[in-house]
């Protein structure tokens, strides 16, 4: 027990002024001059591509080619047909331009890509960045697409891994290999927490995912490590369409972090991605996610759409999903990674930063559903705007008839930088029973120029001054980040700043 | 669903033919043709439906079933029969529309100050139709909205106030609206002007009440221009028949340094909907909207507010707290929005929301909109029960359990009632909720 | 060490300084007293590099530099530290942090090694224990939530750990119970020495009890009206502001 905990130890407040505390970083930060995208690389990679446009021979195609089972073939197609009869949903705060559905690929095997022969052949730059991000050499090579030599094997690591996992029963694949080995789980869970029918993008994604991860802690497995693609490393190209499915049996636990210690990259220009977790009796999985996708240029040019539908079911008494994200990258982010609070005394929680600037629009935000007895919520949204951004907070918290003794905690606070963004707050709540305890708080503030200055007078300059006001205001969402990823994030929020400052 | 709304839509269309013919010498005026346009924008809008983001917890299907006809003529009330909507010992001025119609015989107004105008709308429009025309209409288009769109179309008579200058009205100002269906289904569209010159100061106190329940429409439009440092308070007090359906807008203007305050109470009616709109057009204004609602049975009471802070240095205060009851069912939309430059901006929100049955639902959406930096915003909003452990010390000395809670939920909206500055409006509206708390508690 | 000539200053177009005149020396002591609205916080807040604060004319040399011309956080850098009137909160920042933040950046620019977590814990727990301070604080958010006094006291404790050349200290004492006045005056004269200078800014006498000074200069209407020592104070104290406040300026 004392062991496990050790891997899953969440940071302590003393901890985290320690590990935080070092001037170096901030140095580091300070050394960057420009606010371009520091990972905006392209990488031509031979592909074999399905037929431009999207039809049911192209779905047919892609689950031909990935030998799916006839039970997903439908489904992709009962998805599909139902996709065609939907509109795209126009949020009142994020534009953008249309979509051409049909002007895109929707399948892109990869090919083994060009290795590049050591890290001496990587842009000099990007590896910077690395460095500067705190990333472990190892892992740079692996981002960077180095051919990993002898210093690290990837996939005995994988294997040592899965070796580890395999001894509790662990399964950890990647979706493609989950639907050839595990078919009856995925036909069980896939679709049981996002339906098809749910959104326009879910239902893009159920017709055309390519791959994603699988996660499956069997009963009382309290997993030994914090669960990432570091440790997946053949699933690192899984493409717009992405698709994990986590299920935690009875009284299992799981931490997994989406994407990994450092930067994603991803050129496509749509992102629609799916994300479910079923937790059963007195299970707990945490989910965080660190997401710095290309945001576009200083200018508005180009930069992700990232269509995201993540949720959660605590289906039975006393589970506990708790998602944890600090976005900052994306030209568009839409996202809401909800938790359906169904068996009794669960737990649903969500922590937040989102990071605007420049051209940037981020509409994020939670649902918590109740409908179990005396299930909790907490939300800590923390948004930031600089540059000419637009950041929208957007929440529901229903609390149904039968939820007795529900409790919500919400706050959602704003922070503006400059005067050319916009800060939104949509909370929604909707209420029908008498014992709910729901409460929301929302503030909208401005870096004060007393804090600068008080700052200035003790010696420390305004642009460390901003990304320390800033990494305070945030501290509450980065103390529920596992530790690399807080660091991470505090680098991140750092960078992204970079020439907000007037 | 649709072709009903199809149908009642040309009910409307074809209700203004009637409703042109009643007006007599009134189609002549200029004020006609800006009715056609408005019936023929209502006939392109439609009506909303939950898809429609200002619509989504409010579903209008119900005003749908009936056909309200526009009336011009009402019938006779009794003197007597007003004195429960009466404040004792208020010295008000006062206007009754009765159905919608006004009502001479029951009115009283006293000698005002020189230069004040207060008439009816009706007569405005020949008597100051060069000052109505100008502003009537100014902030609330029929363009853009339906139940606007409806109001302008059928807009027979309201009520048109003027302040001059500097003019303080020592008198409050009340306007009691009775209803008396007759068990014929009306359709009254009021239409309000007031304009509250630089400087003036005025106390408005409306009341909407109803004689023998029954079922009506009353869709107002008010529009309220309140001058540079001028002072505006404004009760209202909507107490219709449980069969009631309430529609209201109310569009203020403020000027520099202007002070408008809005008390909203809601007990009646079966569908309510109150659309309160500020326009902070200038520097150093202070806008406070404060709302209380009660809600039982199956009343549906849905409160829209919209705070506007266009320009810099501008407070607003808000402050809307709710009981349901039964199967009511609440819903509080209140936007904030500080536009890009509006710096300096202090903005406060608070919704409170209290129910009493497992069947009684609240849907709130306090929304924060906010395009500059300097600002300080913020918003809170609660749902919860009275609160157990002082109903326990309540009864623990002695308190009978129902007057304990009737205790709790007068303090709960006593903070509200605060706001009103007249004591005797105050005083009776406790009375008015006490009984109310009593009769369901 | 600091040489004010001339000082005129304005906040918003209003003159607040209207030719302040001062010289301060190693080692020296010196208390600015003055009735409300005097300009006392504007001088002090000046010296710092606040913004808002326009100086139209004069100048002021800080060992041998051009205190004027630089940014806020060379100033501090260079060894001026104001004690803040009213400590800004800055939820989120632990105090550690903060300082060992500043500290670094000040060692830095004075090409002293960084001192790492562990070494600066040491430090900052030592200078806890000079002004009485629970070492709770360190890691509790930078005067978020902080008493009155807390906040008066947490300012002493960064200037015991910054250790500045020439510390300011604005209305340092009010607000402050007297337990805390003494405890804060004790953190003052500790670190007090041949090389450091202070200004006490004070509308009280009070403080003046434990932080005795060598100079008195009685701040009104922006000017210098009156200096002397420390019985100066003691007579502003029985007599109050009036019999100065006709006085000529005066050059200290």
């Amino acid at each position: 027990m004392s062991t496990e905990n050790d891997t899953v130890k969440t940071p302590q407040k003393s901890d985290y002024d320690d590990k935080f505390g070092s001037a170096e970083q901030q140095e580091t930060i300070e050394k960057l001059t420009q606010s371009d995208y520091k990972w905006g690389f392209t990488t031509d990679i031979e592909t074999e591509v399905a037929p431009k446009g999207l039809n049911e021979d192209t779905i047919r195609f892609i689950s031909a080619k990935k030998k799916e089972p006839e039970f997903l073939l439908e489904w992709r197609l009962k998805a599909f047909r139902y996709w065609q009869k939907m509109q795209e949903p126009h949020w009142p705060n994020v534009n953008y331009p249309p979509i051409d559905y049909q002007d895109a690929y929707y399948y892109a095997a990869p090919k083994p890509k060009k290795e590049l022969k050591s890290m001496d052949e990587v842009d000099p730059q990007l590896r910077e960045t690395f460095e500067k991000l705190g990333i472990p050499l190892d892992e740079q090579k692996r981002l960077a697409g180095v051919a990993v030599d002898a210093v690290m094997d990837s996939v005995s690591v994988a294997t040592t891994f899965k070796k580890e996992l395999a001894k509790h029963g662990i399964i950890f694949c990647s979706f493609s290999d989950a639907v050839q080995n595990h078919p009856d789980l995925i036909e069980k869970y896939l679709g049981s927490v996002v339906p098809y029918t749910d959104n326009f993008f879910a239902a893009l994604n159920s017709a055309v995912f390519s791959d994603g991860s699988f996660c499956y802690i069997p009963k009382g497995v309290r997993c030994p490590m914090e669960l990432s693609t570091y440790f997946r490393i053949n699933a690192a190209n899984t493409g717009q369409f992405e698709r994990t499915l986590i299920v935690a049996e009875e009284g299992a636990y799981v931490s997994y972090l989406e994407g990994c210690t450092a930067p994603m990259r991803d050129e496509n220009q749509l992102h629609a991605a799916v994300v479910e977790i079923i937790a059963h009796k007195d299970a707990e999985v945490k989910y965080s996610t660190v997401q710095n996708w290309y945001p576009g240029d200083k200018n508005g040019v180009g930069g992700i759409y990232n269509f995201v539908t993540k949720r959660g079911i605590c289906l039975e008494e006393n589970a506990k999903i708790s998602w944890t994200q600090v976005e900052t990258g994306s030209a568009i982010t839409w996202k809401y990674p909800s938790v359906i609070l169904k068996g009794d005394n669960s737990i649903g929680e969500f922590y937040s930063v989102a990071l605007t600037n420049n051209y940037q629009q981020a509409d994020t935000g939670t649902k918590m559903i109740h409908l179990g007895k005396n299930t909790r919520s907490t939300i800590i949204s923390k948004g930031i705007s600089a540059g000419k951004s637009q950041n929208s907070y957007r929440g529901l918290v229903r609390v149904s008839k039968n939820a007795d003794n529900a409790r919500n905690f919400s706050q959602c606070d704003s922070l503006l930088i400059g005067d050319k963004c916009g800060a939104h707050t949509f909370p929604y709540l909707e209420i029908s029973n008498t014992t709910a305890k729901v409460e929301h708080e929302a503030t909208t503030s401005k870096i004060g120029e007393d804090q600068i200055f008080y700052l200035n007078q003790r010696g420390i300059d305004t642009e460390d001054a901003i990304g320390m006001i800033v990494n305070g205001y945030c501290k509450e969402v980065f103390m529920e980040l596992p530790m690399e990823f807080a660091v991470e994030a505090r680098n991140l929020l750092a960078i992204s700043l970079e020439g907000s400052v007037g | 669903m649709d072709s009903e709304k199809k149908d009642i839509r040309e009910w409307y269309q074809t209700a203004f033919a009637d409703f042109e013919n009643s007006l007599n010498g009134g189609a002549s005026l200029p004020f006609h043709a800006v009715r056609k346009k408005a019936i023929a924008r209502f006939a392109e809008l439609g009506f909303p439906s939950t898809r429609n983001e200002d619509w989504k917890y409010t579903n209008i299907a119900p005003l749908l079933k009936h056909q309200f006809q526009p009336v011009a003529e009402a019938p006779d009330i009794a003197a007597e029969s007003l004195a429960p909507f009466l404040f004792k010992g208020l010295d008000a001025d006062r206007l009754v529309f009765v159905n919608g119609v006004y009502n001479e015989a029951l009115s009283s107004v006293s000698n005002l100050p020189d230069g004040v105008i207060l008439d009816t709308l009706e007569n405005a429009f020949t008597t100051h139709a060069d000052t109505v025309t100008q502003a009537l209409g100014k902030t609330v288009s029929y363009e853009e909205e339906t139940f606007s769109a409806l109001n302008t179309a059928f807009a027979r008579t309201g009520v048109f106030l003027s302040v001059p200058a500097g003019v303080v009205l020592e008198r409050p100002l009340y306007i009691l609206h009775v209803s008396k269906t007759e068990g014929r289904e009306f359709l009254a569209a009021p239409r309000n002007l007031f304009l509250f010159g630089d400087n003036s100061q005025a106390r408005l106190v409306e009341g909407h009440y109803n004689l023998d329940g029954g079922t009506s429409f009353k869709n107002s439009v008010t529009e309220i221009s309140v001058g540079a440092d001028a002072l505006v308070e404004h009760v209202r007090i909507q107490d219709e028949s449980k069969d009631a359906f309430h529609f209201a807008t109310t569009q203020v203007e403020q000027a520099t340094g202007s002070n408008y305050t809005s008390v909203a109470i809601d007990l009646g009616g079966s569908l309510v909907r109150n659309n309160l709109n500020v326009h902070l057009a200038e520097e150093r204004c202070e806008a406070h909207l404060i709302g209380f609602y009660f809600g039982s049975g199956r009343q549906l009471i849905d409160n829209h507010t919209m705070i506007d802070h266009a320009v810099p240095n501008c407070e607003s205060n808000e402050l809307y707290k709710g009981i349901l009851d039964d199967r009511a069912h609440g819903v509080f939309n209140g936007k904030v929005m500080v536009r890009p430059d509006a710096q300096k901006t202090n903005a406060f929100q608070q919704n409170q929301a209290i129910l009493l049955s497992d069947d009684a639902h609240i849907d709130s959406k306090p929304q924060l909109e906010i395009f500059a930096d300097d600002v300080k915003c913020s918003h809170g909003a609660t749902v919860g029960e009275l609160d157990d452990e002082s109903l326990f010390y309540l009864r623990a000395r002695g308190i009978g359990e129902q007057e304990a809670h009737a205790m709790l939920r007068l303090a709960f909206a006593r903070d509200i009632f605060n706001y009103i500055k007249i004591d005797a409006v105050r005083e009776r509206l406790e009375e008015l909720v006490v009984e109310r708390f009593n009769n369901k508690a | 060490m600091l040489s004010i000539k001339n000082l005129h200053v304005s906040v918003e177009d209003t003159e607040i300084l209207k030719g302040v005149n001062l010289e301060v020396k190693p080692g020296e002591i010196h208390a600015i007293m003055g009735p409300n609205g005097s300009g006392k916080s504007t001088f002090a807040n000046v010296l710092a590099g606040r913004e808002e604060y326009e100086v139209t004319d004069g100048e002021v040399t800080y060992l041998g530099q051009d205190l004027l011309d630089m940014a806020p956080e060379e100033r501090a850098r260079e060894g001026v530290f104001l004690a803040f009137q009213y400590p800004v909160e800055i939820p989120g920042v632990s105090t550690s942090h903060f300082m060992k933040t500043a500290l670094n950046a000040i060692r830095e620019h004075r090409g002293e090694e960084q001192l790492d977590a562990m070494q600066f814990l040491k430090l900052a727990r030592e200078k806890m224990q000079l002004i009485e301070m629970d070492e709770k604080f360190l890691h509790r958010s930078v005067n978020d939530g902080f008493s009155g006094g807390e906040k008066k006291r947490n300012e002493i404790f960064q200037m015991a750990v910054l250790e500045p050349k020439l510390a300011i200290l604005d209305e340092t004492d009010s607000g402050l119970d007297i337990d805390a006045l003494r405890i804060v005056a004790n953190g003052v004269n500790k670190l007090r020495s041949s090389d450091n200078a202070f200004i006490v800014v004070t509308h009280y006498q009070r403080l003046l009890n434990y932080i005795v000074p060598d100079y008195v200069h009685v701040l009104v209407d922006g000017r210098i009206v009156e200096s002397g020592d420390k019985n100066l104070a003691l007579r502003l104290e029985e007599q109050g502001y009036d019999w100065v406040k006709d006085n000529d300026a005066v050059t200290a």
